[in-house]
């Protein structure tokens, strides 16, 4: 990852803002303020899980939120109808999308590019549909109303953690934000990892050197939709109330939208993405059903001139100015062939 | 059985608008290979427009759906300057997702516009006429007969005058095609004025019978989709063929399964389809 120099200096980057993430609750006091958070939080869980299918294997999938939407409704109909613990219903939630999504990816995985794309954008819609209308299980438009929350923890000393204000939820979702950036940071430098991008980049060419193509792309979609389910399950345990419109394929084209914009198939894109998107669209509160019209053509600008979004674009300049500064500090001939190859594996792994 | 012929004309109407919708959208993948998700918005601001010209400006009927036609052309046009055209050599991803941009803000610059309630296009057509004990009103055979006027016209363009046939030389093979020394540029531009003209004669046709809402769109390019993967991507038999096996197929369906479940026929379909066949049921081409 070209992120900086030296791992020490990325290193205390990342401590840094960690510490930042911890210390917000303290910081800010604005309920207001810290709920924005919250919502970039579980929207970039959601976006880890797109960046996988979408930046690192190359395939576009539509049918994410209803993924994400399964996840909520799992989340929701356990514990307020079946009275499960929160605590059980999460990983049954998370378990349940992921089976959902293999189902899924074992049919529309055989198909390549575009067909895969239609393919998921209306299994996108047959979930949308099939939540508004399965009204027994899911009461349709009126929406399940009054999730609980999670359930408190005791504590050895007799004490209890309850999850009734809103910072506790926050060290919730943020201890799940992290659990989810742990894993897609491990995936992505593993050699699964290495093999989606192989994928991503030509999939002749990764099953002429001996790659499982399909069972790479089921691997990807799976752990996609787990945590597109994990974040549906978050939303539900946080909002506490869930309409079908949380699935609608709008919410696919809004986590699709951050990601581009914070730069796919890299790992801080999706936070970026997130943080930026939310902050915009909060602040452009007032115009909420038209800021399309800004980010409609924003969207086709960044595919044009930043198709790494701006993480991406942030990359290729720091890679410019390094290798002007080398340049003009030693008189050596330019970089010889296979150090410039090395700068590229490293831009394909990162 | 009486129901029957009632659902059949029913079925008949709704293939002819689908088939118009998805012929542009199969020619379109024809010549760029790319899915054109914002092709159901282009229909839906056919919709607008004829909706406006026929009621503000005072157009008569047909005139304002000849009116909407080339004014769709000339946006399908401008859509392929700004938005395809440049991400021709760009990986296939990044245009379905320029697609989708064009779709936000298509939507969204329809709610700004004309807002975001439902509205009614003022019947031309509404009698009801009796053919042997079937009561159908007379846009539903308007629509029925329009739209068949169309394919021919469609058929004749492509097969008689000369930009129809590198349209269609394109299709068969892009490089023979730049070897005979057709302008790829024309001919894209081209097809993207065609689409769109289709799509905005269907939304002229389809308007006085269904509502005019600025997610109209969305429903409809889903079921264009569903056809053309149905009828094979970039054949255009496939797709008038697909058009009527799914217009039939919703209005029969309605009568076996509940009202609020006839949008996902479609959708099942489609899934049943390239589960079993995923090439769909008229390919020419690899997957």
């Amino acid at each position: 990852m070209p992120f900086s120099k030296s791992p020490w200096s990325r290193r205390a980057l990342h401590l840094a803002l960690g510490v930042l993430a911890l210390t917000v609750p303290f910081m800010i006091t604005s309920s207001y303020i810290l709920h924005v958070i919250i919502m970039c939080y579980i929207s970039a869980i959601a976006i880890y899980g797109l960046n996988l299918i979408l930046g690192y294997t190359g395939q576009l999938s539509l049918a994410h939120a209803g993924f994400y939407g399964i996840g909520a409704y799992t989340l929701g109909i356990l514990t307020l109808k079946l009275k499960f613990s929160f605590w059980l219903a999460l990983p049954l939630a998370c378990g349940l999308t992921s089976l959902v999504g293999l189902l899924v990816g074992l049919i529309s995985l055989r198909l390549r590019s575009h067909y895969f794309t239609i393919f998921t954008l209306c299994v996108g819609v047959i979930i949308n549909l099939v939540i508004e209308h399965w009204e027994s299980m899911t009461e349709g438009v009126r929406g399940l109303i009054g999730v609980p929350p999670p359930n408190p923890i005791p504590l050895p000393g007799g004490g209890q953690i309850l999850f009734t204000d809103i910072n506790s939820q926050y060290y919730l979702i943020l201890l799940c934000l992290a659990f989810t950036i742990f894993c897609i940071t491990r995936i992505v430098n593993s050699l699964v990892g290495r093999t989606l991008i192989a994928i991503r980049n030509s999939e002749e060419l990764a099953s002429t050197i001996g790659i499982n193509v399909f069972l790479n792309k089921l691997i990807a979609f799976v752990i996609s939709t787990f945590f597109a389910g994990l974040a549906g399950a978050l939303f539900a345990g946080y909002i506490r109330f869930l309409g079908p419109t949380m699935s609608h394929p709008n919410i696919t084209f809004d986590f699709l939208l951050a990601l581009l914009i914070g730069g796919q198939a890299t790992l801080a894109g999706p936070m970026v993405g997130s943080l930026l998107v939310m902050t915009v669209t909060e602040s452009l509160q007032f115009m909420q059903s038209y800021r399309m019209i800004v980010f409609g053509p924003f969207l086709i600008l960044v595919v044009m001139f930043f198709p790494g979004g701006l993480v991406g674009a942030y990359y290729t300049a720091s890679h410019k100015i390094r290798a002007r500064l080398n340049k003009n500090n030693s008189q050596r001939p330019p970089a010889p062939a296979p150090g410039k190859a090395r700068t590229k594996t490293k831009e394909l792994q990162g | 059985m009486e129901l029957f012929f009632q659902q059949l004309i029913n079925g008949l109407t709704l293939g002819s608008i689908y088939c118009l919708v998805a012929l542009g959208l199969t020619l379109i993948y024809g010549i760029m290979h790319m899915p054109n998700f914002a092709h159901g918005h282009l229909y839906m601001v056919g919709a607008y427009c004829v909706l406006f010209l026929s009621t503000s400006y005072g157009f008569n009927y047909w005139l304002a759906i000849l009116a909407t036609m080339v004014i769709l052309a000339f946006l399908g046009i401008l859509m392929e300057r700004l938005v395809f055209h440049p991400l021709r050599n760009a990986p296939p991803t990044n245009s379905f997702i320029a697609a989708v941009g064009a779709l936000l803000f298509l939507e969204a610059g329809a709610i700004v516009l004309w807002g975001a309630d439902y509205r009614r296009m003022p019947e031309v057509f509404g009698k009801v006429v009796n053919i042997f004990g079937v009561m159908a009103t007379q846009q539903r055979l308007v629509v029925i007969f329009s739209a068949l006027a169309l394919m021919g016209a469609l058929h004749l363009f492509l097969k008689k005058t000369l930009i129809g046939s590198t349209i269609e030389a394109m299709a068969q093979d892009r490089d023979g095609a730049f070897l005979v020394g057709i302008n790829a540029n024309v001919v894209s531009m081209m097809t993207f004025a065609v689409a769109s003209a289709m799509a905005a004669a269907a939304a002229g046709l389809a308007g006085p019978l269904f509502l005019v809402f600025p997610a109209m769109g969305g429903l409809v390019i889903l079921k264009a989709f569903v056809i053309i993967v149905l009828g094979g991507m970039g054949s255009i038999p496939g797709a008038v063929v697909g058009a009527y096996i799914l217009g039939l197929s919703e209005s029969m369906g309605a009568t076996i399964f509940p009202a609020q479940y006839k949008d996902i026929v479609a959708f099942v379909l489609l899934v049943i389809i390239l589960s079993v066949k995923p090439t769909g049921l008229f390919a020419k081409e690899d997957r």
